[in-house]
């Protein structure tokens, strides 16, 4: 699904990625941990092509295809969602014209057919029964006055509503209190533990590995993952720190 | 006909001379409108389909009464929407207007509002949304007169400009006679924010879809308070917004 070769990436002329690789296949669930400052996030904008984020050398397919031929929009529509750490606000657009727009752009881009407004809001009120945020709040501004555990399950409502084929998430466990952390973690296995799709999972803690048990763990720091294992690894940082580890 | 003006003339400073001379001759006088006490007028003003699209009304709001007025001025080369305000005691006035334009074109709204009695009201909310080598203004001048004790006046102006060519300009004006009034205004000028393209992107909007819906963000709910049928002025300014973020 998901092919990164000794990928390397500045950030304002830093190196900051210094030759990851990382191969996903379809139909497992990957989590990427390591200390502030490893890379994690820019590992995740670096995938999703955000602007200032520059590709110095190696490649990354996502279904044999380069991925940094296509623009962020396009690597949307050809199936990957990328989940932020910080959603951002957006006034003025309510939650269900954004996400409308947003599918619809995403099914024209693949020859498929708009969905109708009743057909959306059948949608989104499904996913967002399926992660127990009230569906009211999705007329409301996206992420406008959302707390931060708000705003996560919104990523996730938005990960179920754009059904991906991988799913790229960045620190969605930050800033959840429990009940929050189970309804996001239930949400990813609900909507992304199937045999035909992936999840690279980006976290600082072990905690949400409780609830999505990864089929393998990679240990990121200084922008070079240097060491991969089963779930238990996760559990082994969590007990003897990243210093220890990564070392 | 009194001589075309000049960009000497503090109201015409932005103007687009040449245009405004091209129709000068052929100008009407600014139309008078008398709102009588305690009555209440809803206007919508949408862009006519001519290049030059120049309108003037002077209006005597008297006691009590009401005015709201909703204006999408867009036209392709020159619009320029000039209103002229008297307000009596108690008068309510609102202007939600949008100056939306690409290319060339100039885009200006230039208002006085007089409040010669006491206790009235004005709002006045301007959203300019600018690409290319648009100029958008908004001109307002207030005067408060030493009768216009508790006088409540507001203007809030936003710009936003989508190219680097593009010129927003806002200009408060306010002279006050009276001594106890309230009058507030703010203006900002900016860019479409990185952060929420990027994220706009990321969830399969393409550029144009992308900056256009923000853009429709950037105007919200400057229709929201039109009393009954809107005349397709949403729509209006929703297709001139997907114009200039093409």
């Amino acid at each position: 699904m998901l092919k990164i070769e000794n990928l390397r990436a500045t950030v304002a002329g830093k190196p900051i990625l210094n030759g990851v690789t990382l191969t996903v296949p379809t139909g497992e669930i990957h989590a990427i941990m390591g200390p502030n400052g490893s890379g994690k996030s820019t590992l995740a904008y670096v995938l999703g092509g955000r602007p200032g984020y520059e590709v110095t050398e190696g490649s990354v397919s996502f279904d044999g295809q380069d991925l940094f031929a296509l623009e962020p929009h396009e690597r949307a529509a050809a199936g990957m969602f990328l989940g932020f750490q910080y959603p951002v606000e957006i006034p003025g657009v309510s939650y269900l014209q954004f996400l409308r727009e947003a599918l619809n752009s995403q099914r024209r881009a693949r020859g498929e057919n708009p969905l109708t407004g009743g057909e959306f809001i059948r949608l989104s009120k499904d996913k967002a029964a399926l992660l127990g945020m009230d569906p009211e709040m999705l007329k409301r501004p996206v992420n406008v006055g959302f707390s931060g555990g708000e705003k996560k399950r919104a990523e996730m409502v938005q990960l179920g509503i754009m059904d991906p084929r991988i799913a790229i998430l960045d620190e969605t466990d930050s800033g959840l209190d429990i009940d929050a952390l189970k309804a996001v973690g239930h949400g990813i296995n609900a909507i992304m533990r199937d045999p035909k799709k992936s999840v690279l999972l980006i976290t600082h803690y072990q905690r949400l590995l409780d609830y999505v048990v990864p089929d393998k763990v990679h240990v990121l720091s200084r922008g070079k993952i240097v060491r991969s294992g089963g779930p238990e690894l996760a559990r082994e940082l969590e007990r003897e720190g990243y210093a220890e580890v990564a070392a | 006909m009194t001589a075309l003006p000049t960009r000497k003339l503090e109201a015409y400073r932005y103007a687009d001379i040449d245009a405004l001379a091209s129709v000068w001759t052929s100008l009407a006088a600014p139309a008078r409108v008398e709102i009588a006490a305690q009555q209440k007028l809803q206007q919508i003003w949408l862009p006519s389909d001519e290049e030059i699209d120049i309108r003037r009304v002077e209006m005597t709001v008297e006691a009590g009464a009401v005015v709201r007025i909703f204006a999408l001025n867009s036209a392709l080369r020159y619009g320029r929407y000039e209103l002229d305000v008297t307000m009596h005691e108690g008068a309510d006035f609102t202007l939600h207007g949008a100056n939306i334009g690409g290319g060339e074109s100039t885009l200006e709204i230039v208002t006085t509002l007089r409040h010669i009695a006491p206790g009235a009201t004005s709002r006045q909310t301007i959203r300019s949304v600018l690409g290319d080598k648009a100029t958008g203004s908004f001109l307002g001048r207030i005067e408060v007169a030493r009768e216009g004790q508790q006088t409540d006046a507001e203007q809030s102006v936003k710009a936003m400009l989508l190219d680097r060519g593009a010129t927003a300009n806002a200009k408060p004006e306010l002279e006050i006679f009276a001594d106890d009034v309230k009058c507030a205004h703010g203006a900002t000028v900016g860019e479409l924010d990185g952060n929420q393209l990027f994220y706009a992107a990321t969830r399969g909007l393409d550029p144009v879809t992308a900056r256009a819906l923000l853009l429709e963000g950037f105007i919200a709910g400057l229709w929201d308070e039109i009393d009954g049928d809107d005349q397709g002025i949403a729509e209006l300014a929703r297709d001139a917004l997907r114009m200039v973020a093409a």
